[in-house]
C-alpha cells in the first residue's frame, strides 16, 4: 500500500508541474484533471475511499468541467496560447518561484523538526463518515447549504447577460451604455 | 422709592429690547421717552422735598438688596442720594428726558427704533446707577455700563465700517482709563478694607498722610480713570470720532452725560484728591492744557460736529482745571450749565443736519437764518451761554469764577490762569465762527424740510434755561445769591484762597474783554473782512498750523507710531501661527507617509498575493527562528 | 510493509501548495490564476484528510467534503464574474483591472 501512495504522490506532482506551466488553457486543465485523478489515488491509499469517489466525480468532474465550459464560451485558443507566450518570460517567474521555494523549505523543515509519528492506515468507512457528518457536524452541513444556494444565486445574477434589442439608429448610444451598468 | 428713579429706564430698556421689535412705533416712543420723563418728574418730587425739608444726614439712602459676601467683604446694592448727586440725577434725568422726547422725532424714520431707545434707556439707567451708588463697586458697575451703551450707540449704523470703528476706538481708549481706576480700587481696598464710599471719605484723612506716595498713586489711577472717561488729554482721542453716532447720542452721552461721570469721580473721592496736592496739581495742569488745545482745534474743524466735540473736550477742560484748584463747586456748576447749553447745541446741530438731508459741512451750509428761525436763535442761545457772555448767558456764571479761581486759589497760578484766558477768547472765536457760517451768508444747500414739533420744544426748554440758569449762582462782589453752591455746602468744601488778591472785579472785566475780543475777532474774519481769511489760505506756514489745529495736534497720528503700528507688527509676525508647527508637523509627517504607503496599493492583485506570501515567510521564519 | 510517515504526505501536500501559489504568483490571466486557486485548494484538502487518515477518525474527510463544497461555490461564482469582466473590459489580463488603486 504505501507504494501505492509514493507513485500517485509522484503523479500527482509531476501533472500539477506541468499544468502550471502551459501556455494553453485546455492543456493546463487536462493535465489538472490527470492531477485530481492521481490524488484520488492518494485518498484511497489513505484509506479514504468515499472522498476519493468524490474528488473524482464533483473536482475533477464538475469544476473542471465548468472550466473547459467557461473557456470555450470565452473562446480562448490560440490567442490566449501567444499571450500567454508572451507573458511568460523568465524575469516574470524567477522571482515568485524562488519566494516559493523558500516557503516549501521553511514548512518541509517545520514538519521535520516536529515530531515524527507512523501512521498505520484503516479504512474509515462511508457509513462512519456519514455518521459523523449528519451527527455532530449537522450544523455545518447546513451552512454549506446555504453557502450553496448563495453560490448558486450569485452565479446566476452575475452571469446574466441581458441583451436589449434596439432599432438601429439606437444601437450606437446603448453601446456606449453599456460599458457602465453591471 | 428712591430706587424707582434708576428702575424706571431698566425696565424700559428690558422691554424694548425683548420685545421692541414687535411693538408699533408710537409704543416705542411712548415706553422709551416715557421712562425717562417719569424719572425726571421724581427727581423733581425728591427735589422739591428736599428743599422744603432737608434730610438729617443730608442724604436720602435706600438699600435694595445684598448683592454679594465673599469673606469679610460685603456688597449691596444701595442707593445714597446727597446733594451733588442730586445735581446729577436731576442733569440726566431732565437733559435725557428733552433727549428723549427730541429723538422721537429725530429717527423716526430710522428702521432700529426700538434698539435706539432699548440702549438710550440703558444708558440712562446705568448713568443713574454710577452717580446714586453707595460703594465703588456698585459704581465701576453703571461705569462700565455707560461704556457699553456708548459703545453700542456710536456704532448705532453698524453697517458703515467707520461707524464700528469709532466705537471701537471709544472702548478701547475708555477701557485704558477703566482699567488704571480699576487699579485704583483695588489699592483703596488694599488700604482700607472697603469699598464704601461714605467711610472711605470719613477713614482716608486719618490713614493717609497727606502727599504720601501711596495715597498719591491712588489719586493718580482715580484721576486717568475719569481722564479716559472725560476724554482728557491724553485720553482725548475719541470724542471727535465719537461724533459718527446720531445727533441726540452725542447731545446726552457726549455733551452731558457720560463724559462728565470723570468730574463726578473726582468731586465725589474729593477727600482723597484733597490729601495728594501733587495729584491736584496734575489735574488742574491737564485740565488747563486740555482747554486750550480743544479750544486751538475746534476753531479749524468743518464739520459741525466735530467742532462741538472739541469744545466739550476743552469745556470738561475747564471742569477737570476748577477740580484741580480745589474749586469743587464752580466745577460742578460749570458742569450744570454746560449740560444745558452743550446738549442745545448738539440738538440744533441735529435739527440743522437733519433739515439740510445730512449735510454736515458748515461750509456747505449758510443763509439759514431766515429759513429755520427756531433753531437759529436756539443755537445763538446756547453759542452764547459757550462763549460766557457777560450777563446774560448761564456760561459766564460758571465760567468765570473758574477764571478767578485760576489765578487765586492756593494750587493757581499766571500760567493757569493765561491758559483759561487764552481759552475763553478761543471759545468765543469759534462759536462766532460756527454761528455765522452756518446761519448767515448765501444759502448753499436747500432747506428740504422743517423739523418737527417734537424737536422744537426741547430747543426752546433748553435755549431759555441756558439764558437763565446761570442766575442762581452770582459772583460775590456783584451780588450775594449763591443759591448753588449753598446746596452743595455739605457736600463740597470751599476753595482755599491765597492771601493779598487783587480784587476780583478786575479779573471779571478782563474776562468779559476777552470774550468781547473773540466775538469780535469771529465777526471781522467771517462777515466783515473775509479776505484777510484769503491771504491766510495762501501762506503755506498758517496752512500747517491750520493741520495740526485741524488733527487735533497730531494724537492720533502719534499713536498710531507709538501703539498702532508696533502692535500690528508684532502680530503679523505671529501670523504665520509659528506655535501650531507641532500639530501641523505631525499632520505633514503623517501625510507623507500615507502618500508612500499608497505605493503598495496599486490594485495589481499579483502584487497583493506576493503580499500576502512575504508576510507568512515572515511569521514561519520567526517560528523558526525564536 | 513500511507505514507510511505522517510528515511525508503533510510534505507532498506542502508541495503541490507551493506550486500553486507560485502559479497564482506568475500567472497574468484569470483563468490560470483560478485554475492556481483550484490547486491550492486541493492540496489544503488533501493535508485535512492526511490528518484525519492519522487518528482514525472521519473529520477529516468532513473537513475535505466541506473544502469541496466551497470550492465548488467559489469556482462557480468566479467564473461568472470572468464572463461579466470579459464583456466589459474585452480583456482577461488582470493587471487591467486596476481602478481600486490608491
Amino acid at each position: 500500500m504505501p507504494i501505492l501512495f509514493y507513485i500517485s504522490s509522484l503523479v500527482t506532482l509531476v501533472a500539477t508541474v506541468i499544468a502550471i506551466t502551459r501556455y494553453h488553457p485546455v492543456h493546463a486543465l487536462l493535465y489538472l484533471v490527470v492531477s485530481f485523478l492521481a490524488m484520488s489515488m492518494i485518498f484511497l491509499s489513505l484509506g479514504a475511499p468515499f472522498v476519493a469517489v468524490l474528488e473524482v466525480i464533483v473536482y475533477a468532474g464538475a469544476i473542471i468541467v465548468l472550466f473547459i465550459f467557461v473557456v470555450m464560451m470565452l473562446n480562448l485558443g490560440k490567442d490566449t496560447a501567444r499571450q500567454e507566450s508572451e507573458w511568460l518570460r523568465p524575469k516574470v517567474w524567477l522571482i515568485p518561484a524562488l519566494l516559493s521555494l523558500v516557503l516549501l523549505g521553511e514548512m518541509v523543515a517545520l514538519l521535520v523538526i516536529g515530531a515524527e509519528g507512523e501512521m498505520h492506515i484503516s479504512v474509515v468507512d462511508p457509513a462512519r463518515l456519514s455518521l459523523s457528518l449528519y451527527g455532530g457536524y449537522i450544523i455545518a452541513v447546513e451552512l454549506i447549504g446555504f453557502l450553496l444556494m448563495a453560490g448558486i444565486v450569485g452565479a446566476a445574477h452575475i452571469g446574466k447577460h441581458t441583451k436589449k434589442h434596439l432599432h438601429r439608429f439606437l444601437q450606437e448610444k446603448e453601446m456606449e451604455k453599456q460599458e457602465i451598468n453591471i | 422709592m428712591l430706587g424707582y428713579i434708576p428702575a424706571l429706564p431698566f425696565f424700559g430698556f428690558l422691554v424694548l429690547s425683548l420685545g421692541g421689535r414687535f411693538l408699533p412705533r408710537k409704543a416705542v416712543a411712548i415706553i422709551g421717552a416715557g421712562t425717562v420723563v417719569l424719572a425726571a418728574l421724581l427727581t423733581m418730587v425728591f427735589g422739591i422735598r428736599w428743599l422744603n425739608d432737608p434730610p438729617v444726614q443730608g442724604a436720602y439712602q435706600q438699600l435694595l438688596w445684598n448683592w454679594f459676601t465673599i469673606g469679610d467683604l460685603s456688597v449691596a446694592v444701595r442707593l445714597r442720594v446727597d446733594a451733588l448727586t442730586l445735581v446729577f440725577v436731576f442733569i440726566i434725568t431732565f437733559v435725557g428726558a428733552l433727549i428723549h422726547i427730541y429723538s422721537t422725532a429725530y429717527m423716526k424714520h430710522d428702521r432700529d427704533y426700538a434698539r435706539f431707545f432699548a440702549c438710550m434707556n440703558l444708558f440712562v439707567g446705568a448713568m443713574l446707577l454710577l452717580v446714586m451708588a453707595d460703594n465703588l463697586v456698585l459704581l465701576y458697575l453703571g461705569w462700565e455700563g455707560v461704556g457699553l451703551c456708548s459703545y453700542l450707540l456710536i456704532g448705532f449704523w453698524y453697517e458703515t465700517p467707520a461707524n464700528c470703528n469709532a466705537a471701537n476706538k471709544a472702548f478701547l481708549v475708555t477701557r485704558i482709563g477703566d482699567t488704571a481706576m480699576l487699579i485704583g480700587l483695588f489699592l483703596l481696598y488694599q488700604k482700607l478694607g472697603t469699598f464704601d464710599i461714605q467711610s472711605i471719605l470719613l477713614r482716608s484723612p486719618r490713614q493717609f498722610v497727606a502727599g504720601a506716595h501711596d495715597i498719591t498713586l491712588i489719586a493718580l489711577l482715580l484721576l486717568a480713570g475719569g481722564m479716559g472717561k472725560s476724554a482728557q488729554i491724553p485720553l482725548q482721542t475719541w470724542l471727535p470720532d465719537a461724533m459718527a453716532g446720531p445727533s441726540p447720542v452725542s447731545a446726552l452721552i457726549h455733551a452731558a452725560t457720560m463724559v462728565t461721570a470723570g468730574v463726578y469721580l473726582i468731586a465725589r473721592m474729593h477727600v482723597l484728591f484733597l490729601l495728594s496736592p501733587q495729584t491736584m496739581a496734575v489735574t488742574a495742569l491737564i485740565g488747563g492744557i486740555t482747554l486750550f488745545a480743544g479750544g486751538c482745534s475746534a476753531m479749524v474743524q468743518t464739520d459741525i460736529k466735530r467742532v462741538l466735540a472739541y469744545s466739550t473736550i476743552s469745556q470738561i477742560g475747564y471742569m477737570f482745571l476748577a477740580l484741580g484748584l480745589g474749586a469743587w463747586g464752580a466745577a460742578i456748576f460749570h458742569f450744570f450749565t454746560h449740560a444745558f447749553f452743550k446738549a442745545l447745541l448738539f440738538l440744533a446741530a441735529g435739527a440743522v443736519i437733519e433739515s439740510l438731508h445730512h449735510e454736515q459741512d458748515i461750509f456747505r451750509m449758510g443763509g439759514l437764518r431766515k429759513r429755520l428761525p427756531l433753531v437759529f436763535y436756539s443755537f445763538v442761545a446756547g453759542a452764547a451761554a459757550l462763549a460766557a457772555l457777560p450777563f446774560i448767558s448761564a456760561g459766564f456764571y460758571s465760567k468765570d469764577p473758574i477764571l478767578w479761581y485760576a489765578y487765586s486759589a492756593r494750587g493757581g497760578n499766571v500760567l493757569l490762569y493765561l491758559l483759561s484766558l487764552a481759552g475763553a477768547g478761543l471759545t468765543a472765536f469759534y462759536s462766532t465762527r460756527l454761528v455765522l457760517v452756518v446761519f448767515g451768508g448765501v444759502e448753499r444747500t436747500p432747506v428740504f424740510e422743517k423739523p418737527a414739533r417734537a424737536m422744537n420744544l426741547p430747543l426752546v426748554i433748553l435755549a431759555v434755561l441756558a439764558v437763565t440758569v446761570g442766575f442762581i449762582e452770582w459772583p460775590h462782589n456783584l451780588l450775594r445769591l449763591d443759591l448753588f453752591s449753598g446746596f452743595l455746602e455739605g457736600v463740597l468744601p470751599a476753595p482755599v484762597l491765597k492771601g493779598g488778591l487783587p480784587s476780583e472785579g478786575l479779573f471779571q472785566f478782563i474776562a468779559a474783554a476777552v470774550t468781547l475780543l473773540g466775538i469780535y475777532a469771529g465777526y471781522v474774519l467771517y462777515r466783515g473782512r473775509k479776505e484777510v481769511l484769503q491771504k491766510w489760505q495762501r501762506s503755506a506756514s498758517i496752512r500747517a498750523v491750520r493741520l495740526f489745529f485741524l488733527s487735533g495736534w497730531g494724537f492720533d497720528i502719534l499713536y498710531r507710531t507709538l501703539f498702532v503700528r508696533p502692535f500690528l507688527f508684532v502680530s503679523g509676525i505671529g501670523k504665520p501661527d509659528w506655535l501650531d508647527w507641532l500639530n501641523k508637523g505631525i499632520a505633514r509627517v503623517s501625510l507623507a507617509l500615507s502618500s508612500l504607503l499608497s505605493v503598495s496599493q496599486n490594485g495589481s492583485l499579483r502584487w497583493y498575493i506576493a503580499g500576502v506570501l512575504i508576510g507568512v515567510l515572515f511569521i514561519i521564519t520567526l517560528q523558526l527562528v525564536l | 510493509m513500511t507505514p507510511i510517515g505522517a510528515n511525508t504526505v503533510l510534505v507532498v501536500a506542502a508541495a503541490l501548495f507551493v506550486l500553486g501559489l507560485a502559479a497564482a504568483l506568475t500567472r497574468k490571466n484569470i483563468i490560470f490564476i483560478l485554475i492556481a486557486v483550484e490547486v491550492m485548494l486541493n492540496a489544503s484538502g488533501l493535508a485535512f484528510v492526511a490528518a484525519g487518515a492519522k487518528w482514525h477518525q472521519p473529520d477529516g474527510q468532513v473537513m475535505f467534503l466541506f473544502i469541496l463544497a466551497m470550492a465548488a461555490a467559489e469556482i462557480s461564482v468566479g467564473l461568472a464574474l470572468v464572463l461579466q469582466i470579459y464583456h466589459q473590459h474585452k480583456t482577461l489580463d488582470v493587471e487591467d483591472l486596476k481602478e481600486l488603486s490608491d
